[in-house]
């Protein structure tokens, strides 16, 4: 049998649109309420920062930070194919890329935390 | 002799129009569209963990910039597209992970349901947790 790439890039984008599934609505509600101007009281940074600074919750924030990125990226590339826009190469390299700079981003912020 | 056997592959023009030809694939369309609105507001997410490890100053100043109308209406926006995708990402699930007891197969409702259900109750703790009400 061939050896396939495909689990590689299609795993992580089924766990992410798990991940966004539970997580993303409820997420975009608190940032919102934040917009509305009622922050809840997680937003305070000396509440956030406390939370952010544990180990376990930034591993937690990298890991949804890359799954939904992933599963975005992927959905993407497939939604430009469908589309017309037949450089698939080009667009899965530049929007996984796009992904692993973005979640490095958020390993180097976090880790001044 | 090779150039005149050789053939011109014909390729069909593809164009985005056959999203319009019926409301299922617009529906479709829809559903992949909310990624561009998750992975928007991901990286948003991102930003604000910049702020945040730069200090009081710049995480006030992101939560000032939330409060600008665009902010709101991408939020706004955001929220219907992403809520949109968990509820065909959970009525998919008994496709996905069809269960199997004894001789029969767990009903479908079940199995969404159940998913519809957690995502209720983690949603709830999210919200009770973070003081939001």
């Amino acid at each position: 049998m061939a050896i396939s790439s495909k689990p590689i890039v299609w795993g992580p984008f089924a766990a992410g649109g798990t991940v966004t599934a539970f997580v993303t609505p409820v997420l975009i509600v608190l940032t919102l309420l934040a917009a509305l101007g009622h922050a809840p009281d997680l937003l305070a940074y000396d509440r956030l920062h406390a939370l952010a600074g544990h180990w376990f919750v930034k591993l937690a924030i990298v890991g949804v930070v890359f799954l939904s990125l992933w599963s975005c990226a992927h959905r993407l590339r497939i939604t430009l194919y469908d589309l017309g826009v037949r450089a698939d190469i080009l667009v899965a390299t530049v929007l996984y890329a796009a992904t692993i700079a973005a979640t490095a981003a958020s390993v180097l912020y976090l880790a001044r935390i | 002799m090779a150039e005149e056997m050789s053939r011109k592959p014909y390729v069909r023009e593809m164009t985005s129009e056959w999203i319009f030809r019926h409301p299922r694939y617009l529906r479709y369309m829809t559903r992949e569209f909310s990624c561009l609105f998750i992975g928007g507001w991901t990286l948003m997410m991102v930003w604000g963990l910049k702020q945040l490890a730069a200090g009081p100053e710049a995480w006030a100043s992101y939560l000032e910039w939330l409060k600008s109308p665009a902010s709101i209406a991408f939020h706004v926006i955001a929220l219907a597209f992403a809520t949109y995708h968990s509820v065909t990402w959970f009525n998919l699930t008994p496709k996905a992970l069809p269960l199997q007891l004894g001789e029969d197969f767990v009903p479908d409702a079940a199995i969404s349901g159940a998913h519809f259900a957690a995502w209720a109750v983690l949603s709830a703790a999210v919200l009770y947790l973070a003081g939001a009400f």
